[in-house]
């Protein structure tokens, strides 16, 4: 389990980038929560500098649009998904589970919320 | 519209045989490409697969399974040589015959060489995988000064590239400072000193003249450029990164007009409205009276879009908007670049600092912001690239 940030530094909209054993992306999707590995598939760019939509990023490099539900690439250039991870929100400050790494591509899981974390906190 | 021939497998090829799918078009897609490979991505020719940090697998577009899901007429090795618009037929260089409704120009073309020079050893363009895996072989086969002509953005990557191979690298440059013409004075500085502190010699305000070369077996082989003002330089190895001429030659007699490249309408469509034109080989009536081509990823991929939809309609229905997207890594730091940096009356940067490599410069007409240059900085740029998208008029 690695420590992300504050709830209250991630408002939504916003993303940030942590230093697991491969860089990892978390974002907060209109209140929900999400981290998938930050580098993109497709070539070397940081997803977490990418255009949040809904629940899709677009790579910041070459508009590969990433389904954060699942990881999976919803258009070229892209063509394999990027490794999803369990969020948990705990006293007011995100974490992600790094242990998940093997379930590629994983079902759409019910997201963290940034709202529940502040309910906790 | 029973059959479309695609003449062109590369980027733009492809995108418009998805476009077609995408659109519904459910009839035959016969797809002409002069390599023998399937569709690959040319922007790592330069970059990783010169470096070595990719091979040829990592370029493909799509894997065989969504190749295959197109149902597409893939016609590998065969170039298009003769377009008989008003028959609806174009002629192989096999000697074989399609029959086609609609046909969709997307040849791109060659890169362009140094007039009145002779092939020889030692000298490169790169614009395909062999070239990419010949220019690599001889990189690192020993060669240990190389002199790139031309500091664009191709130029200045492979500089950037042979610098990371450990090799001695002159760059030649017409222009004052590398990248005027598209960036300005200004901004081209800061892409002058980019090579200039990695060690890279760089020569602006200068011509090559002449290749010298020897005789080596059976031909001759690069040995040095002589430039316009005199200076002679050696070199094991010269790369010529000064552009490229459209692939047209097989439109002669066609009917199709040609002008440094395809003409056609706003909508990437021709005089005839069967035969529409994308990417590099494109170049479209754009507004304010002007023609524009480009020579870029970003477009190969975006164009299709537009241009297939005027071609299923079978009349214009919808103007091309460039985002005018482009990106290029040169020792480590990452260049973007979208809208229109033509004519600006005001350059500002308005975040960071060139020094420090991470830096966003606007650039304004009357006051707007009409295109943005960032270096190391994607997340402010994307958000700036979003806002000119939404902003760029139609007209």
């Amino acid at each position: 389990m690695i420590s992300a940030c504050a709830v209250t530094d991630l408002p939504p909209g916003e993303s940030v980038r942590i230093q697991a054993d491969v860089p990892i992306a978390v974002f907060n999707a209109d209140g929900n929560l999400y981290a998938i590995d930050d580098t993109c598939s497709h070539q070397d760019a940081s997803l977490s500098d990418g255009w949040l939509e809904g629940c899709f990023v677009e790579c910041p490099l070459h508009a590969a649009l990433f389904d954060l539900r699942t990881g999976m690439p919803s258009c070229l250039p892209a063509k394999k998904p990027v490794r999803t991870h369990m969020v948990l929100v705990h006293d007011g400050h995100i974490y992600v589970d790094t242990n998940a790494h093997e379930r590629v591509p994983q079902p759409a899981a019910e997201p963290a919320t940034a709202s529940a974390g502040e309910a906790v906190a | 519209m029973k059959t479309v021939t695609v003449v062109g497998a590369s980027l733009a090829g492809l995108n418009s045989v998805q476009q077609l799918r995408q659109q519904g078009f459910d009839g035959r897609i016969v797809v002409v490409g002069e390599e023998a490979h399937r569709p690959y991505d040319r922007p790592p020719l330069s970059k990783a697969l010169l470096a070595g940090r990719a091979d040829v697998d990592d370029l493909w577009l799509c894997d065989e399974e969504d190749q295959d899901e197109l149902g597409a007429e893939w016609l590998l090795g065969v170039r298009a040589e003769q377009l008989d618009a008003a028959a609806g037929r174009v002629r192989l260089s096999d000697g074989a015959e399609i029959d086609t409704d609609g046909v969709v120009i997307a040849t791109g073309g060659r890169a362009h060489r140094l007039p009145g020079i002779e092939d020889m050893r030692g000298l490169h363009t790169v614009r395909t995988i062999e070239d990419a895996i010949a220019l690599r072989t001889e990189l690192t086969g020993g060669a240990g000064e190389v002199v790139v002509v031309g500091a664009g953005w191709i130029g200045a990557e492979i500089a950037s590239t042979c610098h990371e191979l450990g090799l001695r690298v002159t760059l030649i440059e017409a222009g004052d400072v590398p990248l005027s013409r598209t960036l300005g004075d200004a901004m081209g500085s800061v892409f002058a000193a980019l090579h200039t502190d990695h060690g890279v010699t760089l020569r602006c305000r200068t011509r090559v003249s002449a290749i010298t070369n020897a005789r080596d077996g059976d031909r001759r082989r690069v040995t040095g450029v002589w430039l316009d003002d005199g200076t002679q330089l050696p070199a094991d190895v010269v790369v010529m990164g000064i552009g490229m001429r459209p692939a047209t030659e097989w439109l002669a007699g066609s009917g199709v007009a040609v002008d440094d490249g395809v003409v056609c309408d706003p909508g990437c469509v021709t005089e005839l409205p069967s035969v529409v034109a994308v990417g590099d080989v494109a170049r479209y009536r754009a507004a304010p009276g002007g023609t524009a081509r480009h020579e870029h990823w970003t477009n190969a991929a975006e164009q299709p879009t537009t241009a297939i939809r005027n071609l299923l309609a079978g009349t214009t229905v919808q103007h091309y908007r460039p985002s005018g997207y482009v990106w290029s890594d040169q020792y480590g730091v990452r260049l973007q670049v979208a809208g229109e940096l033509d004519r600006p009356d005001e350059v500002e940067v308005i975040d960071g600092s060139p020094s420090d490599r991470r830096f966003v410069t606007a650039y304004r007409r009357n006051g707007d912001t009409v295109g943005v240059l960032a270096m190391n900085n994607p997340k402010l740029f994307t958000r700036m690239r979003k806002q000119l998208a939404n902003r760029i008029p139609a007209s």
